[in-house]
């Protein structure tokens, strides 16, 4: 059974009358991982999780979560799974507390509903109602409900949308949690540092399809190069430096006195130039590694920024 | 990068399942509750409303309801009005706005499967009748109300008036706009007040205006209860009749038509 991935998503078409939201998405997720879908607005992130979460029916492509087909199986799967919306989902006139308590009251095995409270910050408006609480806090009540059936797999539509810094840490904390404790957490974000911090895989989608995948890292380095800076005496020769580095290294002097290696940079690739100035009688000013971040990816891939 | 942070606690470890089918639907029933007796408006509605109309209009000759107490007239009227008050007013607008706020499209991502979401919605709406039950007969008997006739022809009026009215009310709350469904389920209240035989007797309006209004559920249901409890009639088949077919094509509209989101 811990064999099937949690998620497996094959040529997923999802048409809303004329307009396809969704057309030909491939998305795996293994047991135990944490996998961000990103992209813009519009993309077909909340499509595809809704589409998992048994919301939407397919018009196109197969689906199944936990190995079970979230329409057809509906019943079987949705005590597996936790849901996290976009918004709302909660009684205008409840009270937070109340709310995750009666949650907790329709799964069989819940966590401690006033643990769950106290940990996410929402002990001093556990009796407020819940249209009078803040947009942050009314999504970590939202994420507390998704959380509190002790679930095999999260899901999560923009949780941190909307949350002050310190909220926003202490989501991240409970996803790491989440994970460690072997819970898998899909989630949705338009955050690249979310991605970048806390998913082991990272679907980045636009137009209804999945244009990368991988881990953060993988997807960052993506074949291309990362870059180093350095200043020092203008008109060194850089030929003798080539000759010391690997091969599909690249190196210019972008302005006098301003250097850019481009290459594979790594602490080997850092002394071989180190050394080199080194020999030269080079102070070299200024040296900084530049990585690429997925932001840059995404906008290599799209052409456009991820958050318009 | 994620493994640095990470602290294994162990309190998320999977252990997922759904509770007991009763479990869910008592706290679901008790939630829906709390929610209605806590929503001004509806208290407004529910409570506040037929109260006050049963009050005003026994203690004051505003309206000719015929021969004998007007108590014994009016009583039945606003046991109806009750009903209608619950079961299609405040249903409609509460579930129209829990649908608007994805409460209903959270709820069917929970464990609680749909069927047992909707028996805990009657539950509420029953234990809500109750309730305006309890509280109008004490305050008609306190006015001088005398009611007669058989116990289970009412209850059985009852049960089928509110199958009717629940099945109009989540029609409305699963097709129309969340503001639409408050507009509309508060005009249809207030016409079906004057025009059901709540507090004005159908006769007194002309012929052919009769032959329809009697047809409506709320007539049906306020001249059933005021055949049993002010004329001690007997069991009144054909207000039955008409409510159950008003049950049964509401209901059946709602279950076809209701969209969750």
């Amino acid at each position: 059974m811990q064999s099937t991935p949690a998620v497996e998503v094959t040529g997923l078409v999802k048409r809303y009358g004329a307009k396809t939201a969704v057309n030909g998405l491939d998305l795996s997720v293994p047991r135990g991982c944490v996998a961000a879908v990103l992209g813009p607005n519009g993309a077909g992130k909340t499509t595809t999780v809704e589409t998992c979460e048994g919301y939407r029916r397919p018009d196109a492509g197969h689906v199944r979560v936990l190995g079970l087909d979230p329409v057809a199986e509906a019943a079987a799967l949705r005590p597996r799974i936790g849901v996290m919306l976009q918004s709302g989902g909660v009684y205008p006139g409840a009270r937070a507390a109340e709310m995750l308590r009666h949650t907790a009251k329709l799964h069989r095995d819940p966590l401690d509903p006033d643990a769950l409270i106290e940990r996410l910050g929402l002990a001093s408006c556990g009796r407020t109602p819940y249209r009078r609480l803040s947009g942050g806090q009314q999504q970590r009540l939202a994420l507390a409900m998704a959380v509190i059936g002790r679930p095999e797999l999260v899901f999560l539509d923009e949780p941190t949308a909307g949350l002050d810094p310190q909220a926003r840490r202490a989501t991240w904390d409970l996803v790491r949690e989440l994970r460690a404790d072997g819970v898998t957490v899909v989630l949705t974000t338009h955050f690249m540092d979310e991605a970048e911090q806390l998913a082991d895989t990272v679907a980045i989608i636009d137009g209804g399809k999945v244009i990368a995948h991988g881990a953060p890292e993988e997807l960052a380095r993506g074949g291309a190069e990362d870059t180093l800076r350095f200043s020092g005496r203008p008109g060194l020769d850089l030929a003798s430096l080539l000759k010391a580095l690997p091969a599909d290294t690249a190196a210019a002097e972008l302005t006098p006195g301003s250097y850019r290696v481009e290459g594979k940079v790594d602490p080997q690739m850092l002394a071989t130039v180190t050394s080199w100035c080194a020999q030269h009688g080079v102070m070299p000013d200024r040296i900084a590694v530049e990585r690429r971040t997925l932001e840059d990816v995404f906008l290599e891939l799209t052409g456009k920024e991820l958050r318009s | 990068m994620t493994a640095t942070t990470e602290t294994t606690s162990g309190a998320f470890t999977p252990q997922p399942g759904a509770a007991p089918l009763p479990r869910m639907i008592a706290a679901q029933t008790s939630l829906e509750t709390r929610m209605l007796l806590r929503n001004g408006e509806q208290l407004l509605l529910t409570i506040v409303i037929p109260a006050l109309l049963l009050v005003v209009f026994s203690a004051v000759p505003i309206i000719d309801t015929g021969a004998g107490k007007r108590v014994d007239f009016l009583a039945p009227g606003l046991l109806a009005l009750a009903v209608m008050s619950t079961a299609f007013t405040g249903q409609a607008i509460a579930t129209g706005f829990e649908r608007r706020y994805g409460v209903l499209k959270r709820l069917g991502a929970s464990p609680l499967p749909r069927w047992a979401l909707m028996t805990a919605k009657t539950g509420s709406v029953l234990v809500t009748e109750v309730l305006q039950v309890v509280l109008l007969t004490v305050i008609a008997l306190a006015m001088g109300w005398s009611p007669t006739g058989d116990p289970l022809s009412v209850v059985l009026l009852l049960v089928l008036g509110t199958a009717a009215f629940s099945g109009l009310g989540l029609l409305m709350a699963g097709t129309l706009k969340a503001e639409a469904t408050l507009a509309a389920a508060n005009l249809v209240f207030l016409l079906l007040l004057v025009g059901g035989g709540v507090v004005v007797p159908l006769g007194k309006f002309p012929h052919a205006a009769q032959s329809v209004l009697q047809l409506l559920p709320i007539s049906a249901l306020s001249d059933g209860l005021r055949g049993v409890l002010q004329h001690g009639g007997g069991m009144p088949w054909s207000d039955l009749g008409i409510l159950a077919v008003w049950a049964v094509l509401g209901l059946g509209a709602a279950a076809r038509f209701f969209k969750w989101e």
